[in-house]
């Protein structure tokens, strides 16, 4: 402490008036709490079916006075279901697998650029990663998609790029901004002794990466990386906004052609919410495990 | 391709007035020694007198900022020398072992000779088993670092520097991090080495060791040799005030 500080305190003490004390910020819990699958996997098995219930219960109450009623809801979701789940929520599925896919490849390059002795390279790493990793996701999406041809001609052959690859592209490029985040950090917890002992056996700057520091980096990336599959999975009925059929358009036209009844919401969106959940709640379980044990055994 | 007339019978590394800083910090101020092949050379001092930095500047982990150090008649400051090659004359010995945690022990000494100097695997692997018995850890071939004691990981890493067949080990402290019981299995380690003519340049603080094994004991404080010579007159008939108390201090 400053010893100006102490003698502040002093004075405060000795005074009668009403003192503003210095604002002190004592967080609650660790930073560690803030990551998305920690809050998903804090729900129990317990609490899901009293949410679960909680929802099939209240629209029964709201639609009680409602001339459509209720059970006339749930058959129109009953028999669009289907359709809902094979043509949308596979959509959505598509487009997480395809953009991970995607975004995993330019973040891993994108992050070794991030720790490459050139110069000129690392910096530009650094910054498309910043400049990514801090812009909305929904922004990124329009540009890519309002800017990228709907189709392209290779030769004679022309071929359509479909909205989903588009959608696909967009989203990649947050992903490949925090992917790359992972892999530098990753790559920058490796002890130095480990660079230095490889480079004392004569190990080139490749081999080093290759042979010694990337293998021991895998695992401590896998739990961040699940983790940013969760948060794009949960980000994917983005592309409803632009007119992707994935789950939540496909659901909206299911409504229009059920008359529009204000009744069709709470089932139909419900049902939305339920299955990303259903989708996203393992995985992050499963992240959360694999983190506890990657920390037991290093 | 740089001219080299080195022979044999010159010194093996030659340090010439090495001057070294980081930052606004000297930390080797006008260094210099001779290591002649098959000479064990022991560097003492205390803590923060420069010994490391020395020792990390022989093989290119840490550049130097004016002077000269060749090894075999090669210069290392000259920013035209392949480092590569350099690395494989000259093996290093760290304090934190730096074994590979992802590889066995047997994995750890081979890795380098296959990967690096493209030597057939059987052969690797014979000579390989070979450095583990001769460093006495027999058995522990499959074993992860993490599963071995503190001794047993650095004897590994001193097998694992043998396994490039260098010319000269350079040993960082090597039994600075070490229980006290697992101290000697080291040291015998390098004294074998030392009786079969490996040159080697340690920096230590194992002063019993240093008066034993060493052909010539250099004691450096703040950046200096202070005084150096074989460790019969070195312990006697130490004249810098500097060395006298170092010297009181530890023995």
């Amino acid at each position: 402490m400053k010893p100006g500080r102490k003698a502040m305190n002093r004075y405060h003490g000795d005074t009668d008036l009403a003192v503003l004390k210095p604002f002190k910020f004592s967080p609650a819990g660790s930073v560690q709490d803030l990551l998305f699958s920690r809050w998903l996997a804090d729900f129990s098995p317990r609490s899901l079916l009293i949410i679960g219930l909680l929802f099939c219960l209240w629209p029964g109450f709201a639609m009680a006075q409602s001339n459509y009623s209720f059970a006339q809801a749930m058959d129109a979701l009953w028999r669009w279901l289907p359709f809902i789940v094979t043509k949308g929520f596979a959509l959505n599925l598509l487009v997480s697998f395809f953009t991970m896919l995607v975004g995993t490849i330019a973040g891993v390059l994108l992050g070794l650029g991030q720790i490459s002795p050139l110069r000129p390279l690392a910096r530009l790493s650094w910054f498309i990663t910043q400049l990514f990793r801090n812009s909305p996701w929904l922004v990124l999406l329009f540009i890519v998609m309002l800017a990228m041809p709907f189709e392209i001609q290779i030769g004679d052959t022309i071929y359509p790029i479909p909205d989903w690859l588009k959608a696909v592209f967009g989203l990649s490029l947050p992903i490949m901004a925090n992917i790359s985040e992972i892999v530098r950090g990753a790559i920058v917890s490796v002890p130095t002794g480990q660079w230095e002992a490889s480079e004392s056996l004569a190990y080139s700057r490749h081999q080093t990466l290759w042979l010694v520091i990337l293998p021991q980096c895998f695992k401590r990336m896998i739990p961040p990386w699940m983790n940013w599959y969760a948060i794009l999975t949960m980000a994917t009925p983005l592309i409803s906004l632009l007119g992707v059929e994935d789950i939540v358009t496909l659901s909206r036209q299911a409504m229009e052609a059920e008359d529009n009844h204000p009744e069709l919401l709470v089932p139909f969106f419900g049902f939305t919410l339920i299955i990303f959940f259903a989708y996203c709640y393992p995985i992050a379980r499963y992240t959360i495990s694999l983190e506890k044990r990657f920390v037991v055994n290093q | 391709m740089t001219y080299n007339d080195w022979t044999p019978d010159q010194p093996l590394v030659s340090i010439r007035d090495v001057h070294k800083s980081f930052g606004d910090l000297e930390v080797l101020k006008g260094v210099s020694m001779d290591v002649k092949q098959g000479e064990v050379v022991c560097i003492i001092g205390p803590s923060g007198s420069g010994k490391s930095t020395l020792i990390r500047c022989i093989n290119a982990l840490n550049s130097i900022d004016s002077g000269s150090i060749k090894v075999e008649g090669l210069e290392v400051n000259d920013p035209a020398l392949n480092k590569l090659e350099l690395r494989k004359t000259v093996g290093m010995v760290f304090q934190q072992y730096n074994l590979f945690p992802h590889k066995t022990a047997l994995e750890n000494i081979m890795m380098a000779p296959i990967k690096v100097l493209k030597q057939p695997l059987e052969q690797v692997e014979k000579l390989s088993r070979s450095l583990l018995e001769r460093v006495n850890l027999v058995g522990k071939e499959d074993a992860y670092p993490g599963e071995l004691s503190g001794g047993q990981q650095q004897r590994v890493a001193i097998a694992r520097s043998l396994a490039m067949n260098p010319d000269v080990i350079l040993f960082d402290e090597v039994t600075a991090a070490l229980d006290p019981e697992t101290v000697n299995d080291v040291l015998v380690a390098i004294k074998d080495l030392a009786k079969d003519g490996m040159t080697c340049i340690l920096v230590t603080h194992e002063m019993g060791f240093a008066r034993e094994v060493a052909d010539h004991i250099y004691f450096t404080d703040r950046g200096v040799i202070v005084e150096h010579g074989p460790p019969a007159t070195f312990f006697k008939e130490a004249k810098d005030p500097r060395t006298q108390e170092f010297l009181s201090q530890i023995l």
